[in-house]
């Protein structure tokens, strides 16, 4: 059976790439330290060796609209075209074409299906930020076939917190279910406290830097009885008006399971707090 | 009311350059144009038409006066109000003011709703 090699949950902050490719004069002034802080991060990644990658993220009314809104979608495509013009003129993101395996989303779709989860499906599916950046910051020579997950944090009303940690662990057993030798990691991302087009969007800090620690504390010690009874879609909404990209990290959760992070790292940028998780399975040797 | 159709304005000009530079250079004629053949058209069919949506005029007055304001306290999706105007206005304001001045102009002039639960974006 296939192995989960790695799990990663972190935030996608859009801005990584310019922000730390710009000259030097323009750079702000976190710019080294948070290349530091990724690069560090990626070799979580790069430790575990994996052969595939089952990537987590949402799309941001780029290909998806609300003229048909799935809640969880999985991408079943031999390859992946990235970056939107409205990405590239806002973002300064480059395109990227990732490949694709149409072996494993197959599998993975049938077991989610038999897990009751009812999942959308795209054959044709281009990717967004949501995936692009943790494959700039986790693994940009974009050498690895991708699996992609969207699910909806973003067009209410949305699934409820409990069944986002339901389907990582609905994932997580899929996954160990696929006959394969291959080794997968699962990469997701979301956002602490974030808010966006509202009155506190672009601040010093977020929104809610006391849901930012928080957060931050339930994630590293796995934590997922104290989320799920504290976190809600309206708590998630007083903490700032995107932050339930949250969700995503519950997911992530509950791919690696209610364990302590192996691996926990952040860092308090101009209005967002950044935040990076690895865990790994029992036994794996770090 | 159509949030789904405000909504949708911004979700097909956003997403177009050619769009978005006449909704930059000339709002009224762009949301009339979009109203008469691009509104109507099914998403992602070019050949069928819908005739469910239209615009009220008050819609119709915020997206032609670029009203971020009006359009949030409709209900406009904050991701799409905030992208779209980003897109017209984020190059002038951090030319002029520098970085990020647009974005924080925006919430300056959302700050009464700080502290209150914000109009719903479900369509």
């Amino acid at each position: 059976m296939a192995k989960l090699v790695a799990t990663l949950a972190s935030t996608h902050h859009p801005f990584y790439l310019k922000a730390t490719t710009a000259a030097s004069e323009d750079q702000i002034p976190q710019a080294a330290e948070w290349k530091r802080k990724i690069e560090a991060y990626r070799e979580t990644l790069t430790r575990a060796e994996p052969d595939i990658l089952v990537m987590i993220g949402s799309d941001h009314f780029h290909q998806i609209f609300l003229d048909n809104y799935p809640q969880f979608l999985i991408g079943k495509a031999p390859a992946y075209d990235a970056t939107f013009y409205n990405e590239e003129r806002e973002f300064g993101l480059p395109r990227y074409r990732l490949s694709g395996d149409e072996d494993l989303p197959r599998f993975l779709h049938q077991s989610l299906l038999d897990q009751n989860f009812d999942f959308a499906f795209s054959n044709e599916l281009k990717i967004d930020h949501s995936i692009v950046c943790p494959i700039i910051t986790l693994r940009p020579q974009n050498d690895l076939p991708i699996v992609p997950i969207y699910t909806n944090i973003f067009a209410p009303p949305l699934p409820a917190p409990r069944r986002f940690f339901d389907l990582g662990r609905a994932i997580r057993r899929a996954i160990e279910a696929y006959p394969s030798d291959k080794k997968i990691a699962a990469i997701g991302t979301g956002h602490l406290s974030l808010e966006l087009g509202g009155p506190r969007q672009f601040m010093e800090t977020g929104p809610d830097p006391a849901f930012d620690r928080q957060a931050i504390e339930w994630l590293r010690t796995g934590d997922a009885d104290a989320i799920l009874g504290s976190v809600t879609h309206a708590s998630l909404d007083r903490s700032g008006n995107a932050t339930h990209g949250f969700l995503n990290f519950i997911l992530m959760l509950g791919v690696a399971g209610p364990e302590e992070a192996d691996y926990a790292d952040h860092l308090d940028l101009f209005h967002t707090m950044e935040a990076y998780f690895t865990w790994y399975p029992e036994g794996f040797a770090q | 009311m159509s949030k789904y159709y405000v909504n949708k304005f911004l979700f097909s000009v956003e997403r177009d350059p050619q769009l978005l530079r006449r909704y930059t250079e000339n709002p009224d004629a762009c949301v009339s144009t979009w109203e008469q053949s691009i509104g109507p058209r099914l998403l992602n069919n070019e050949v069928e038409f819908s005739t469910v949506h239209g615009l009220t005029d008050e819609e119709r007055r915020a997206l032609v006066d670029h009203d971020f304001v009006a359009l949030f306290e409709m209900g406009a999706h904050f991701f799409l109000n905030l992208t779209i105007f980003i897109g017209i206005y984020d190059e002038p304001y951090a030319a002029k003011q520098g970085p990020l001045a647009f974005q924080r102009l925006f919430a300056e002039k959302l700050q009464h709703w700080r502290g209150s639960d914000y109009p719903s974006v479900e369509t």
